[in-house]
């Protein structure tokens, strides 16, 4: 638990003197397919340090490369280049059963032929552990998984959820030094899901050992990962932790895959300190914070503002915060919070989140003219 | 009843129960054509299993129990049950032979035909086709033909045979043709086929990403073989072997070409009952005979090594 306990604090903050060497690393990784005379690259140039006892996740879209990427880490697939180290040891040319991390597969791929018990037994009797251990182990994990009692049961008499927990427990007994879990959740339906998210949660924290997480979903990546390497189209777009993520976008793929995002583009007037200045019109601007960006008077700046954090109100806000004019076009009750979608005067579109609250009222209907407003610590300047 | 009857007889006057059982009526229809679309549509395949199948079958039970006059070939019922055991003891070391033979000819094909439909279904990448395509390509050329080349294959001065005795490797005396190994590489050539595509067909089934699962849980190649593809294989094994076997054990056509004399099969004991002596008395015997013995076989072979995984995966 304590190395947990470490790893934990490791990954939350800056890597500090105790952050051993990583259990995963990719240095300079890229994996082409040959598939017809035409080249397909999977994976391009990817580096990647995945730190011992944390919930790695690969977030991105169908068809970006996570599965390449665990592929290669799991030993099915060889790099074009760079090379892939587990626990500082390199492994190129080590075959996937020499390798001492697992792989939860995207459709489970259980053995139809075996029970729920040899399924999680497979493992452990391949390097010839004794066979009261086996049964003392596989027992312990069916425990875990919740799933004592459905030893002799075969997979497909299992449901979709039962059968993700077999092929959890029959990765997770062998104790590898990390687990690769591809999609794991994405054939179960929504209730299911989200109860099984808590479940790999406690289950990572209870055995304390690396998971990395594949997901196209990022609302479950926001929820279970300590951190999160956002890929697109082969490249990791942006890795940090999930607020960071979420909050900072480092990229326009970035803002737009995770959540809804206001992309603004504008030409900085002038700059006030750390301060961008777009000036709109007359009552009209916005602020961005830009330390560390060379921008001046006249460059052009694109800039990010999540919907929750901007201010939706009829008259101008007193404060010198960033403002906005604009025309509400739609309306759309969520339940907890209501979203409105507002055209501002330059012609933007953009979406704004507000709570329902019972001292709130009707905040504008359609047709209204309306004033945004957010601090400029919520703008976000894009890289 | 009587009411819808009525009805329809008053015409549009009694309006709702006319209705009513009009269209009870025609809702009835449809509901019985359903009930017997699944019988009309197995109609042709069972007539055609009753007229070329069950009535042959029990044409030739009966026949086996009459008694036939050779010369005219009259034949009438005398419930003659002893022809069953006169023939098997007449021909019972044929009958041993067919097994033999067949049997032999059946687990060369296993073996031969695995590593095929296993490179095919796994390696054959987009050219899976045309590989199964040229697998069967010598089987468009007639039976027959196809046999009576392997005669000139194996004859004793024919390409093989002559080749090597020429350059010594083989002594003059030495021969393949008119004996059993001939016969046996005949059956296994000609039923290569009906064992290498089901056997494709069952690997082909097998998703690789539980081969993956295998090695990814530190099997090895042979572990991954022997403990995930072969089990997985079963059924396609056994649809293979009953596809190989069966045929191989009545055939008659590569015993008498490339057999000798002293290794008859039990199929041309058959054809030559039936065909030379006009004793179809004893041919529908021995017949009926073969068919029980390897009857008892496959269900005691499916009851002992496959019957569970069978029921698992059809
Ligand atoms: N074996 C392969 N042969 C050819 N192309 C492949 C192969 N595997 C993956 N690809 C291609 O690589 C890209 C990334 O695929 P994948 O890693 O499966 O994406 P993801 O898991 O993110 O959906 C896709 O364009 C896919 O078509
Ligand atoms: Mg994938």
């Amino acid at each position: 638990m304590t190395e947990t306990h470490t790893a934990r604090a490791a990954a939350a903050g800056e890597a500090g003197p105790d952050a051993a060497l990583p259990a995963i690393e990719l240095a300079g990784v890229a994996k082409e397919f040959h598939s017809g005379g035409e080249v397909v690259t999977a994976v391009r140039d990817m580096d990647l340090a995945i730190r011992e006892g944390e919930f790695f996740s690969l977030l991105g879209p169908s068809g970006c490369g996570k599965t390449t990427t665990m592929r290669m880490i799991a030993g099915f697939e060889e790099p074009t280049r760079g090379l892939i180290r587990l626990h500082g040891r390199d492994v190129t040319g080590t075959p996937p059963n020499k390798r001492d991390v697992n792989m939860v597969f995207q459709s489970y791929a259980l053995f139809p032929h075996m029970t729920v018990f040899e399924n999680v037994a497979f493992g452990l009797r391949r390097r010839q552990v004794p066979r009261n251990e086996i049964t003392r182990r596989v027992g312990e994990m069916l425990e875990i998984v919740d799933l004592s009692g459905r030893e002799r049961r075969r997979p497909r008499e299992l449901s979709g959820g039962q059968q993700q927990r077999v092929a959890l427990a029959r990765a997770l007994v062998n104790r590898p030094r990390a687990l690769l879990l591809d999609e794991p959740l994405g054939a179960l339906d929504l209730k299911l899901r989200q109860a099984m998210q808590v479940e790999l949660k406690r289950i990572q924290r209870e055995v304390g050992i690396t998971f990395v997480y594949v997901t196209h979903d990022q609302g479950e990546a926001l929820t279970m990962s300590d951190r999160i390497a956002v890929m697109n189209d082969g490249v990791i777009e942006q890795l940090g932790l999930p607020r960071e993520i979420y909050e900072h976008p480092a990229t326009r793929f970035v803002a737009g895959f995770i959540g809804t995002s206001n992309l603004l583009t504008g030409t900085v007037t002038r700059l006030a300190g750390e301060l961008a200045v777009i000036e709109v019109s007359e009552a009209e601007q916005i602020l961005v914070p830009v330390r560390g960006l060379r921008v001046g008077p006249g460059s052009p700046l694109e800039l990010t503002v999540r919907p929750e954090k901007i201010d939706l109100a009829t008259r101008r806000p007193a404060d010198g915060a960033c403002a906005l004019r604009g025309t509400v076009t739609e309306v759309v009750y969520l339940g907890t919070s209501t979203s409105f979608a507002v055209t501002t005067t330059t012609g933007a579109e953009m979406v704004v989140f507000r709570q329902n609250s019972a001292l709130a009222g009707d905040l504008a209907g359609r047709g209204d003219e309306v004033w945004l407003s957010w601090q400029p610590q919520h703008s976000y300047p894009i890289g | 009843m009587e009411q819808p009857v009525r009805a329809d007889h008053a015409g549009s006057l009694t309006l709702r129960p006319g209705r009513g059982a009009t269209r009870a009526r025609a809702a009835r229809r449809p509901r019985i054509g359903k009930a017997l679309a699944p019988y009309l549509l197995s109609l042709p395949a069972g007539l055609w299993l009753l007229v070329l199948f069950l009535v042959p079958l029990l044409v030739m039970l009966s026949l086996s129990l009459q008694t036939c006059n050779y010369g005219t070939g009259a034949c009438v019922m005398t419930w003659h049950w002893g022809e069953f055991w006169q023939q098997v003891s007449l021909y019972h070391a044929q009958l041993l032979t067919s097994f033999y033979f067949a049997g032999a000819a059946t687990i060369i094909d296993l073996v031969v035909s695995f590593p095929i439909a296993y490179w095919i279904a796994f390696h054959g990448g987009r050219r899976k086709n045309f590989f199964l395509l040229m697998l069967l390509v010598p089987f468009f050329v007639s039976f027959v033909i196809r046999t009576v080349v392997w005669e000139f294959i194996l004859s004793d001065q024919g390409i093989i045979l002559g080749g090597l005795k020429h350059a010594h490797l083989l002594p003059q005396s030495f021969h393949v043709l008119a004996t059993g190994y001939a016969v046996v590489a005949g059956l296994a050539y000609n039923y290569l086929p009906f064992t290498a595509l089901p056997l494709y067909v069952a690997i082909e089934r097998i998703d690789r990403r539980v081969l993956d699962a295998a090695y990814d849980l530190y099997a090895s190649r042979r572990e991954a073989f022997t403990k995930v593809i072969l089990p997985l294989t079963v059924p396609g094994l056994f649809a293979a072997f009953l596809l190989t076997f069966i045929p191989a054990l009545g055939d008659y056509v590569n015993q008498q070409i490339l057999g000798g004399t002293n290794d008859t099969m039990i199929g041309t004991v058959i054809q030559n009952a039936f065909l030379t002596y006009f004793d179809y008395a004893g041919g529908s015997a021995l017949s009926a005979v073969l068919m029980a013995i390897a009857l008892i076989g496959i269900f005691a072979y499916a009851r002992l090594l496959g019957s569970r995984t069978i029921e698992e995966y059809l």
